[in-house]
């Protein structure tokens, strides 16, 4: 079956080392909701750094979309990450722009004009909460406000694959539920997410997603269900 | 929150706007600068060797060197004669007593004219252009044997060889400062490629193209050459019209053919939109080379 994403047998080293990630094989269907978990160290970044194309790997196949990004041109990437939401670990907000302009920012590279964005940011920025904080710059955020508005921004252009770092790792309980909820909703409207958390409740809270637990820089997939994953009923 | 109008303000915003605090704006100030001079030389050099070859390359002048006046005359009138009827000519002239006085006036006083002394007969001939002087030489050796043809492009061919000299020197020295201007806006570029790496990194993983990184960077960098170019362009045009009055106060016929023409003025002026230009290629060229190097 082919999904939105598939890994054959990736690997990937940095530099000369050993590999961080070895033998990764599955597939992500179209609209699923995977948690992707595994202690610290177990490579979960590496794998989103993957998916969200900031390495390529060093062996094996990555279909993405239906192409095959391993040998595709650097130049045809940037297509491909638009069609990606990504919510990092660090937040990575750019520094000289507010709030709003962080959360435009990725509409605003697609060429999506001023009339047409306002809206849907500031719609956007309501419902993470932070309405009135739109012309404040991430320096004056708390972290918790910066978190927020780095999920707006990956969420905003309503990508295809959203790809979440920790991201409920900085906010309260209520805000990541509202957040989980989010996801789930965007999920329900044909999003496929990856959540890569330490957070047991927030696992317990999708009851459809299903586990991707990396161990060791491998992926444990006894049953073989991430390889090969059951089709969804329509 | 005041939104930005359009796009490319908000996207100008990716970066601190730090204009004219560095050093590349003044740097290319004083390139910029010399820049100016060197071509402002070089195009009042090309006024002088255009005024030069108007006024003197298709002249010659013919003497009559013969001690006997009677037969100096004669020969004089069949040198007019043959040169007015000379294909390879478009006018004679034959200079006046009173402005051969002049002219020698400097050198054997005012009373010349009154005595002995033999005058050559001088006869100031207009060539039809690419005509050959030797062909007049020719033509008068039987009409006129004491005639002596001088050409005043071969006197004058020292003269043009060193200005067309100087003009490939400003030329070479203009080509350099673009070179030079060019390598500093490269520095530049990379020293700001490493300052906003964190931000390019997030441009590109928000699915940013090498074109719009670059366009950030090419849009500063031209703003900063253009205000320092306009800089430079101040500086020297002072100096230039300063360097001008002081020739002028010479009064020499020499010095004032090295002068700058309307056009002239007009291509300095647009020295400093030239700059901009090479500093945005350059940007965008050192940007996308290096953004090349990023996955």
């Amino acid at each position: 079956m082919g999904g939105i994403v598939q890994f054959e047998n990736v690997g990937l080293r940095y530099g000369t080392g050993a590999e961080t990630l070895s033998d990764i094989s599955f597939t992500l269907a179209a609209g699923a909701f995977h948690f992707l978990t595994g202690p610290s160290g177990a490579g979960k970044t590496s794998l989103l750094k993957l998916l969200y194309l900031a390495q390529r790997p060093s062996r094996g196949l990555i279909r993405l979309f239906g192409e095959d990004i391993v040998t595709m041109p650097r130049s045809r990437l940037p297509g491909f990450r638009r069609r990606i939401g990504v919510v990092f670990q660090d937040f990575r907000l750019v520094p000289y722009l507010s709030a709003y302009d962080n959360v435009a920012l990725p509409l605003r590279l697609a060429g999506v004009s001023e009339k047409e964005l306002d809206g849907p940011v500031r719609e956007m920025l309501a419902w993470v909460g932070l309405g009135n904080r739109a012309s404040a710059r991430p320096a004056t955020l708390s972290g918790g406000e910066q978190q927020r508005v780095a999920i707006a921004r990956a969420v905003i252009g309503r990508p295809e694959l959203l790809l979440a770092d920790e991201p409920t790792g900085n906010v309260d309980p209520d805000m990541a539920g509202r957040l989980i909820h989010l996801f789930d909703a965007l999920n329900k409207l044909g999003t496929t997410i990856v959540v890569a958390t330490h957070d047991v409740h927030l696992i317990g809270r999708i009851g459809h997603a299903q586990m991707m637990r990396l161990d060791r820089g491998r992926l444990n997939d006894p049953t073989g269900m991430l390889r090969h994953p059951p089709a969804r009923p329509a | 929150m005041r939104l930005p109008a359009r796009f490319l303000s908000a996207e100008s915003r990716l970066m601190p706007d730090t204009r004219l605090v560095g050093p590349m704006p003044w740097v290319i100030a004083i390139m910029m600068f010399l820049m100016v001079l060197a071509a402002a030389g070089g195009l009042a050099l090309t006024q002088a060797a255009r005024s030069m070859g108007g006024n003197l390359a298709d002249q010659a002048t013919v003497q009559i060197v013969e001690a006997n006046a009677d037969k100096r005359e004669a020969q004089a009138k069949s040198a007019i004669d043959v040169l007015s009827h000379h294909a390879a000519v478009s006018a004679v002239r034959r200079v006046p007593d009173a402005e051969m006085q002049k002219l020698l006036e400097p050198w054997l006083g005012d009373e010349i004219m009154g005595t002995d002394l033999p005058m050559p007969v001088l006869i100031d001939v207009t060539l039809r252009p690419g005509a050959s002087v030797d062909a007049l030489s020719q033509a008068l050796r039987n009409a006129a044997p004491a005639a002596r043809v001088d050409d005043h492009s071969r006197t004058l061919a020292p003269l043009t060889g060193l200005i067309a000299a100087l003009r490939w020197l400003a030329a070479a020295l203009v080509l350099l400062m673009a070179a030079a201007t060019a390598a500093v806006v490269v520095l530049a570029a990379r020293g700001a490629l490493n300052t906003h790496r964190s931000t390019i990194d997030v441009m590109h993983l928000l699915g940013a193209t090498d074109i719009q990184i670059a366009r950030l960077f090419q849009r500063r960098i031209a703003i900063d050459a253009l205000m320092g170019g306009l800089l430079g362009l101040a500086g020297a045009a002072c100096v230039v019209v300063l360097i001008g009055m002081r020739m002028a106060a010479l009064g020499s016929e020499w010095m004032g053919m090295v002068s700058l023409s309307v056009p002239a003025w007009i291509s300095l002026a647009l020295l400093p939109v030239a700059g901009m230009v090479l500093a945005m290629l350059s940007a965008r060229w050192t940007v996308v080379a290096a953004l090349r190097r990023i996955l």
